[in-house]
């Protein structure tokens, strides 16, 4: 992580003229409408702690904070609240004792989900829950919820699991070569929702694309990092830089994945023997609708006539900044509809580990996002992250609608290999 | 012994539940400022209300234990207007943002107070309406403060303040008496209530005019050298008879923190831009658009832009909406200044500006709805710099001076607030003041409702005003009576 001298810090604090145009973008703002819990009340909260405040009626606050980066989007005085929020984490993880069921809870969390061989080793047993009947009963008992709302959030989010397909070390390109890309493959997303990784696989190579997909890829890194695990976070980016920086560029196809490996600068930026290294694997990161948008098309597309609702992820749309560059792949697409969600800036509560240590606040925030892609009428919901699918599409399932999901690479995958809508809903 | 605060924490916490009460230290303190962060003071307690027996039940508390108390929006506002008081309760409208009603027929709508003022064109846009005014802060300002500030925007030349396009308010009065302001015939005290600045009641349910949304809306930027040649632009419009919707002007400063900002890609090397927007029938746009471009390459223009399409128009206003807070990108520190002034006499202030800053080393950056002469310096400082913060606010007060020279007024939409109640006395005379503050001891006779804003010495009510000597000359001569 950058070293901040208290001069930086009070330099990025005082760029808040406390103007609020941040507030109405803010998930917990408009959740709850209380100032500690809008990013201008939590940096005011920061700039106090500088002054020497307590931290502890704080945690709370910053807790609840998800790490959207609306804020920053909105924000017309340039106020890096990312830097600003990652410290304030890192610093309360050193600073602030949790209480043991809390930190047995985040323990585990941390320790299943950015490693790809436990997640796996979780999928065969939940795969025979899930068939047995047994979520029927355990959700209307409630008693996961008694023993622990982040269980229940985990036990609520957990995808339909089909049979994970291993995807093959090199996929070679469709015609001629235009590019060699190394592909990440992600935690969540790999064992989750392998579809959308073959899909993005195919979709590389019939643009033309040779495409790398290193088998022995760990975490890119980004739970931690979002966290305030920054030692994690390194160490788990010194590995994926060592695993992609012989290919010419990265494709991330989930994006808090992407946004974490652009910032790979910031966080090795005081390792000498890294930040080099780190800065050169960042500035090759593509996530997969900019880098094929990047490309431009040469595949043929064929129809795929059905309404799609397109959602932006925070991590694509504040973090990297990708909004237009999806809608263009989508609207590129012949017969498909593309609705918009009113307001696209506020986040649909998934983000990252928040819907598993903030269950509440990421159902409500789920239910808002339900009721918005509900009123578009569309029927799939296209989104960039897993966890966002997964966040909506168990929202909508509450309010009694059902919604196919698809990844934008799974939209394109059907319209390039002529599936039409068949494959999709 | 408890004290009265103690006491009120806990009966607000019975009435209102413990969610909306708050009372630790350290979550106070994120209430401490509005907009204007040169003034802080962390209140005693903060509420948040969801209805107005609420609001009734925790102004009522308030007057049985004597406790001031201030009422505050979305905390955007500029002149310290929502500064709470150390003793006192803020309550805080930020929950109460349901939109009640939309009547298009009748083109109203009925919202609560902390409704945000762009919410109210976004929920009737459907429907070809929308709310007037815009200030710049509209994505996140309530409507409950644009009625305190009688706030405007840049389409206020045309369409008025908020004070045109408010049918009624039912307020919470002082003595927590729920009553409806607007309707029948009387005196007008809905016209008192607005633009009082929240030292009369707090509003707790707004009926809002809705206006049509035009059939045609243009835009133009045109770059000038210089802003005299972009003032004398802008006479020449209101001369020839043009009512445009808006007519912005930014100076190069301002220009460039815009810039820095949001990347708006105004022209480059210009002194000056000057933003002009028609609307209205499509005939009658097209006619006035072609005048207004000639005028504005009269008066030596060197580039004129105009908007393609809604996102063209987008860019050109965005660089103006966010310019206030954008400055934060060119300077460390900065006040923002609200004055009006006589359109003509814009070019010799603007060099009297000029000539302030120069004195003094002090930069400012100019931004105005120069169609109304209501001027936005932003006088910039670097807090860090000793004496810097002083040096600035004699700049800014010295503005102010100008325009009350030139015949303006010391504020044109930001309000006095506790910014500028020092001014007043610069505008009114002591008799002005005092009529003033009768009229506000008619609606708070015991002065609880944010005390200490607008006027800068507090009287209490029946108290002889102290300044003059003998009667006042009316009651002398048998025209009036004190009451
Ligand atoms: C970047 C920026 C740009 C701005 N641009 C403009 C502009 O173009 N034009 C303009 O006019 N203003 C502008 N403002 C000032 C400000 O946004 C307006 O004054 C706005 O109306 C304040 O609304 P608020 O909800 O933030 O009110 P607050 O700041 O919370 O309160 C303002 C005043 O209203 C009172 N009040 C709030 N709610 C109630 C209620 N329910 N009943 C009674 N009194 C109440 C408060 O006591 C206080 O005196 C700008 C501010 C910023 C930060
Ligand atoms: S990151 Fe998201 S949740 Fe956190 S303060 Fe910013 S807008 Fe709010
Ligand atoms: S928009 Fe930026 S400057 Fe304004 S309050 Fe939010 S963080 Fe601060």
């Amino acid at each position: 992580m950058v070293a901040e001298t208290p001069r930086d810090r009070q330099n990025l604090l005082g760029d808040c003229v406390h103007c609020g145009f941040c507030l109405p973008t803010c998930p917990t703002y408009v959740l709850w409408g209380e100032e500690m819990d809008s990013p201008r009340g939590r940096i005011h909260l920061m700039a106090q702690r500088e002054e020497g405040a307590p931290l502890a009626p704080m945690v709370q606050h910053f807790d609840q904070c998800l790490g959207c980066m609306a804020c920053v989007t909105a924000c017309p005085s340039g106020v890096q609240y990312d830097r600003l929020i990652e410290t304030t984490r890192a610093e309360v993880e050193d600073e602030h004792p949790r209480p043991l069921r809390e930190r047995v809870l985040r323990e585990a969390v941390f320790r299943l989900f950015p490693y790809r061989r436990r997640l796996r080793a979780v999928r065969g047993p939940l795969r025979l829950y899930q068939r047995s009947g047994l979520p029927a009963l355990v959700r209307r008992s409630g008693v996961l919820e008694r023993i622990s709302p982040t269980l229940a959030a985990m036990e609520r989010l957990a995808p339909p699991l089909g049979p994970a397909p291993r995807l093959p070390e090199r996929v070679a390109a469709r015609g001629g070569r235009r590019a060699t890309v190394g592909m990440l493959t992600g935690c969540v997303q790999g064992e989750f929702f392998p579809g959308v990784n073959a899909a993005t696989a195919r979709v590389l190579a019939l643009e033309g694309c040779d495409v790398v997909i290193p088998r022995d890829q760990g975490c890119c890194g980004a739970l931690s990092l979002h966290s305030g695990r920054a030692e994690e976070a390194a160490a788990f980016a010194r590995a994926t830089i060592e695993t992609f920086e012989s290919v010419d560029v990265v494709v991330v196809n989930a994006a808090g994945c992407g946004s974490s490996m652009k910032e790979y600068a910031d966080v090795l930026a005081d390792d000498p023997a890294w930040a080099r290294r780190a800065a050169a694997v960042a500035a090759k990161t593509r996530d997969f609708a900019e880098f094929v948008d990047e490309l431009g098309p040469r595949a043929e597309r064929h129809p795929v006539p059905a309404t799609v609702a397109y959602h932006d992820a925070c991590h694509l749309s504040h973090a990297q900044r990708i909004r237009s560059q999806p809608r263009r792949l989508l609207a590129g697409i012949p017969e498909l509809t593309v609705r918009e969600i009113a307001d696209p800036d506020v986040c649909c509560g998934s983000a990252g580990t928040y819907n598993l240590f903030q269950p509440e606040a990421a159902a409500q925030l789920g239910d808002r996002k339900a009721g918005t892609v509900r009123a578009t009428g569309a029927e799939l919901l296209v989104a960039a992250n897993p966890g966002c699918s997964l966040q909506i599409a168990t929202a909508l399932r509450r309010q009694g609608t059902d919604i196919a999901v698809a990844h934008t690479a799974q939209v394109l995958d059907a319209s390039l290999r002529g599936l039409g809508r068949a494959a999709l809903l | 012994m408890s004290t009265s605060l103690d006491r009120l924490a806990a009966r607000c916490a019975a009435l209102l539940g413990p969610d909306a009460v708050i009372g630790d230290p350290v979550r106070l303190r994120t209430y401490e400022c509005d907009g204007l962060t040169t003034h802080r003071a962390a209140p005693g307690l903060v509420v948040l209300p969801e209805s107005a027996d609420q609001v009734a039940a925790v102004v009522r508390a308030c007057a049985a234990e004597g406790v001031p108390y201030v009422a505050r929006g979305s905390g955007t506002g500029l002149s310290g207007g929502a500064l709470p008081r150390t003793d006192g309760v803020l309550i805080v409208t930020s929950r109460m943002r349901r939109i009640l009603e939309i009547d298009i027929p009748n083109q109203r709508a009925v919202v609560e107070p902390g409704v945000i003022n762009l919410d109210v064109s976004k929920a009737v846009r459907p429907h070809g309406y929308y709310f007037a005014p815009d200030p710049s802060s509209q994505q996140i300002c309530s409507v409950g403060g644009n009625v305190a500030e009688n706030s405007g925007g840049a389409h206020c030349l045309k369409y008025g303040f908020t004070a045109h396009h408010v049918t009624a308010c039912e307020v919470v009065t002082p003595d927590g008496e729920i009553v409806k302001l607007g309707e029948g015939p009387g005196y007008d005290l809905l016209g008192v209530f607005v633009g009082a600045e929240g030292t009369l009641g707090i509003t707790t349910k707004i009926t809002v005019r809705l206006t049509r949304v035009p059939e045609t809306v243009r835009t133009l930027l045109a770059a000038f050298d210089s802003i005299e040649s972009g003032g004398t632009a802008v006479s020449a419009i209101i001369g020839a008879g043009v009512v445009p919707a808006a007519i912005e002007m930014m100076d190069a400063l301002a220009i460039e923190a815009a810039e820095a900002a949001v990347g708006c890609g105004y022209p480059a090397g210009a002194g000056a831009v000057l933003i002009v927007e028609l609307d209205g029938p499509d005939g009658e746009v097209a006619h006035q658009f072609d005048q207004v471009e000639r005028l504005c390459r009269d008066a030596g223009a060197f580039e004129v832009r105009v908007a393609a399409d809604d996102a063209e128009r987008a860019l050109i206003w965005t660089g103006r909406k966010s310019a206030f807070a954008a400055v934060g990108r060119i300077s460390p520190a900065y006040l923002v200044q609200d004055g009006v002034i006589p359109r003509t006499a814009l070019p010799g202030v603007l060099a009297r500006i000029d000539a302030l800053s120069a004195a003094s080393g002090v930069r400012v950056a100019n931004v105005f709805h120069a169609g109304d002469g209501n001027l936005h310096p932003l006088v910039l400082f670097d807090d860090a710099e000793e004496g810097a913060a002083e040096r600035a606010e004699e700049v800014s007060g010295a503005i102010l001076d100008l325009c009350v020279e030139h015949g303006g007024s010391i504020t044109g939409e930001h309000g006095v607030g506790v910014d500028k109640a020092r001014y007043m006395p610069r505008m009114f005379t002591a008799e002005d003041l005092d009529t003033m503050q009768m009229v506000r001891c008619g609606f708070d006779p015991t002065g609880l409702c944010n005390p200490g804003k607008v006027f800068p010495t507090p009287r209490l009510c029946g108290e002889v005003p102290g300044v003059r000597k003998g009667p006042h000359p009316l009651v002398a001569e048998g025209k009036a009576e004190l009451f």
